[in-house]
């Protein structure tokens, strides 16, 4: 008797943690297709507190699972706010766990974070150790000061944290101080009154002050060009040829993989096709450098990609399931021996992709498993229209009848979080559905994939979370070589 | 020849229902089109007034029988190959009817409900035709003069007459439904169910101009059953299995959900069985060309789904428009009670015979109905005070 109840209780806690997790890869509380963003974030806001109240072990080593940023921010918050273990040995990893997630965020995410802890009203002695640590980790603070001037500003006096040399007086008197040592202070500070200033500053310091001083919108993108970072050049691209600027150069050799599939598919149909070649390059380059950083070798693998109409997001996340959709279509190529891809509505060339018609994914499941893979993976946000429930019946019928001994892998790749199910929508009890937020995560999830089959116990899953943070904490970014953090800030 | 295409019974001739997607109460079931003659195409026209006042007799603003209502949007219809392509997708804004200021509001006279515009081109409101054709055809009172009808009832008939409806948007649940809903390459029309119960079919010529007609939905008028079900949370899960039995391939699995697919499509039949398959009361409206445009009404017996409608037919007699309105009971009620009195011609002791009941109780259902100002004031009185003393 006591046996199953400790079984029971070890299933409980193994599903809870893979809800999680799942939640914690796919769900960043902003709107999606089907759901509004005011019940995600109440949804995801009920797990944390939950798993953090029954889990607090398992709940601070999911920071280094891989998770998305807004769920590595809500945990280092949360984590701040219940105040340190008793164990010593506990407060030491947790310590450790929330430093290195903290410096690993890319720093407008780590700074909001600082800035939260006041807004929260979070000020114990471990959350003011926290912030002066990171802050005195940061290469260039006097850069950060000017770039997060408000952010960072918060953080110090909510602190009580000291600055060294010119920074405090900067961050209280800003430009009325009447003349700074450091260059780029001074900088700033003249920005205010001479519009030439403006172009040694970053973009979007600039950007406001040209508004003040009445500088054209395609002259500043000119001029400001040369200081516009990779991020910044790809979310341009649009808005400056609205503006009848030219458009700045985008280098897409250093573009992620999800952020350029999300490029590509914003693009216009005759653009995609002029400039075929170049971004089929530049993407297979990505997905290489993906694999670089997390190899994965797949033997034959098929995905069942789906690109309705479903697939086009929301005003938040535009395009995003299909981007992961097009993402997952390099990268499984890229690391497959064998590689085949089923679209829900068939296109001839990938890059030409577009979010339209109904969720037939029954139609490429069976062409997929005719085709007899070792594993298939189906890239989609769980909702299955043309017949409803069919992948549910269909790979529950396969596994029964056409493969019981589990020669296909069935894995159910979601980019969505569904608010009402605590987790990414699942396609049924015979695939096991994880979530994701960028293409980049698929080699992680499918490892993660076995924990949400339900095949694993509940101390694999505490073995595998400890071996990530024993290798993450161990493998501190070196300098020089750009994370995908910093690549993607 | 026009008499014998017009329709007796609505088919599904040549569509397909595939299966349905749900958000909330409503399930929207999709109609799908495999072949598409390509030469009837629909174009929607934007009226942003807050009222319209469509002449139904004589020339525009001239005194005469109006039909007022809240009209959002006309269809513009064009027919014949050659010119079909080159109007779809263009924005060919006529001057459309007359535009009158009237305070921070705008009202749009416009002339008669279907409306020729160029050689091939034709305007229609959308609906409104079919329930302006329908309180024409049974609203028009007492034509001999039975000393029981008041003098108001016997030289105005029932004007002003008047039907509420429900607009699309007063209903939170339709609109995420229609954003959501995922369009077939080859769709051409849905049907509307809200709590399971068909509130209206549409259905178009030409997949393109279904999807861009397709949030019109929203501003279009419904039966109250959309708002009555409103409350009711989510319609029932209706789980069609495969059977593991069957399966011995991968071949096997793909005819199970061939199978599974059609199911849905017969069971939508199955639900929808009160407006397809039942015999309907139809009308010639307009000849273009080789369409016929007409519209329907279905049994009017009250214990029955009743619905009315638009359709056009093609020179075969397939359905190439359709669009329908559900009657709420009590629009039944009414219609049904003038329908059997203008049958016995407006006289009351025949009229109560053939519905098989006593003339005070047919005095005091006309008066339930809200028809009592036909009468005069004795007949009712003591119609009523019969049927206290009978009770």
């Amino acid at each position: 008797m006591a046996v199953a109840a400790e079984v029971r209780v070890e299933q409980v806690a193994r599903e809870d943690l893979v809800m999680f997790v799942n939640a914690c890869f796919s769900c960043t509380g902003q709107r999606e297709f089907y759901g509004d963003a005011r019940g995600q974030s109440v949804s995801i806001e009920f797990l944390h507190q939950y798993i953090l109240g029954n889990y607090r072990r398992l709940y601070r080593r999911t920071l280094a699972a891989g998770i998305n940023h807004f769920n590595q921010a809500q945990i280092i918050l949360n984590l701040l706010a219940i105040g340190s273990p008793v164990d010593v040995q506990e407060r030491r990893e947790e310590g450790a766990l929330i430093s290195a997630a903290l410096r690993r965020l890319p720093p407008q995410r780590a700074f909001r974070v600082l800035e939260s802890l006041r807004s929260r009203r979070i000020n114990n002695r471990r959350a003011r150790a926290i912030a002066r640590e990171y802050l005195s980790s940061r290469a260039d603070l006097a850069f950060d000061a000017v770039k997060y001037r408000a952010k960072l500003r918060a953080a110090v006096v909510h602190g009580h944290l000291k600055l060294e040399g010119e920074l405090g007086p900067f961050l209280f008197h800003g430009w009325k101080k009447r003349v700074y040592t450091q260059p780029l202070l001074e900088t700033f500070r003249k920005a205010h009154f001479a519009q030439e200033a403006l172009y040694e500053l970053p973009y979007t310091v600039a950007e406001g002050l040209a508004q003040k001083h009445g500088v054209p919108r395609d002259v500043f993108l000119q001029r400001i060009e040369p200081r516009l970072t990779q991020a910044e050049r790809l979310r341009l691209q649009e808005s400056a040829a609205r503006d009848g600027a030219e458009v700045p150069a985008v280098d897409l050799s250093r573009a992620p993989l999800t952020k350029l599939c999300l490029y590509v598919l914003a693009l216009k149909d005759e653009v995609r096709l002029e400039r075929r070649d170049e971004l089929h390059t530049a993407l297979e380059r990505a997905s290489a450098r993906v694999l670089a950083r997390a190899p994965a070798t797949l033997g034959r693998v098929a995905a069942v990609l789906d690109n309705s109409y479903s697939s086009s997001g929301s005003i938040q996340k535009r395009r995003r399931p299909l981007g992961v959709a097009l993402a997952s279509h390099y990268l499984l190529g890229a690391s497959a021996r064998e590689y085949r891809a089923f679209w829900t509505s068939p296109v001839d060339d990938p890059l030409r992709v577009v979010a339209r018609g109904q969720s037939d994914l029954a139609t490429p499941l069976l062409a997929a498993l005719e085709w007899g893979p070792d594993l298939v993976v189906i890239v989609s946000d769980g909702y299955d229209n043309d017949p409803p429930h069919a992948v549910a019946e269909l790979t529950r019928v396969f596994r029964e009848r056409l493969d019981p001994g589990r020669r296909t892998a069935l894995v159910h790749v979601n980019p969505v979080f569904d608010a009402d199910e605590y987790a990414p929508r699942s396609l049924g009890e015979a695939v096991a559905t994880v979530g994701v937020r960028d293409a980049e995560d698929v080699p992680t999830v499918l490892g993660f994939a076995r924990f949400a089959e339900g095949t694993a116990s509940l101390s694999e899953l505490e073995r595998y979370l400890a071996a990530r943070v024993a290798s993450w904490l161990d493998r501190e970014p070196r300098k020089g070589e750009p994370t995908r953090e910093e690549e993607e800030s | 020849m026009s008499r014998a295409r017009l329709i007796q019974r609505l088919e599904l001739q040549g569509l397909r229902l595939a299966p349905s997607q749900v958000w909330g109460q409503v399930r929207l079931v999709p109609v799908l089109r495999d072949e598409v003659r390509g030469d009837l195409r629909f174009a929607h026209r934007n009226y942003g007034d807050a009222l319209s006042a469509v002449t139904l007799q004589r020339e525009l603003a001239a005194p005469g029988l109006k039909y007022v209502s809240y009209i959002p949007h006309g269809l513009v219809m064009t027919w014949a190959h050659r010119q079909t392509e080159a109007v779809y997708g263009t924005r060919l804004q006529s001057q459309d009817g007359k535009k009158v200021e009237a305070g921070p509001f705008s009202v749009r006279l416009l002339h008669r409900m279907v409306h020729r515009e160029d050689r091939n081109q034709l305007r229609m409101l959308p609906l409104h035709l079919a329930m302006e054709g329908f309180l024409t055809r049974y609203f028009c009172g007492p034509d001999i003069a039975w000393s029981e009808y008041s003098r108001d009832g016997l030289s105005r008939g029932l004007n002003p007459r008047g039907e509420a409806s429900i607009p699309g948007w007063a209903s939170f649940a339709l609109d995420g439904a229609l954003r959501t809903f995922e369009l077939h390459e080859r769709q051409v029309g849905l049907l509307l169910f809200n709590a399971d119960e068909l509130l209206s079919a549409f259905i178009v010529a030409h997949p393109h101009d279904y999807r861009s007609l397709h949030r019109t939905l929203l501003e279009d008028f419904y039966g109250d059953l959309l708002l009555q079900y409103g409350y009711l949370q989510v319609v029932g899960d209706i789980g069609l299995r495969l059977d593991a039995s069957q399966v011995a391939s991968v071949a096997d699995l793909r005819a199970q959900v061939a199978r599974m697919r059609e199911d849905w499509g017969t069971f939508h039949g199955l639900m929808s069985g009160g407006l397809f398959g039942v015999e309907v009361t139809s009308r010639k409206v307009y000849e273009a060309g080789p369409f016929l445009l007409q519209h329907f009404h279905t049994s009017l017996v009250p214990s029955e789904e009743n619905h009315l409608g638009e359709a056009i037919t093609g020179p075969d007699g397939t359905l190439e428009y359709l669009k329908t309105y559900r009657l709420s009971a009590a629009q039944t009620r009414r219609a049904y009670l003038l329908q059997q009195l203008a049958g016995s011609q407006w006289n009351l002791d025949d009229t109560a015979k053939a519905l098989g009941s006593t003339r005070p109780d047919l005095v005091v259902r006309l008066h339930n109905a809200g028809f009592g100002y036909l009468l005069k004031p004795h007949v009712l009185e003591e119609a009523q005070r019969s049927m206290a003393r009978g009770r």
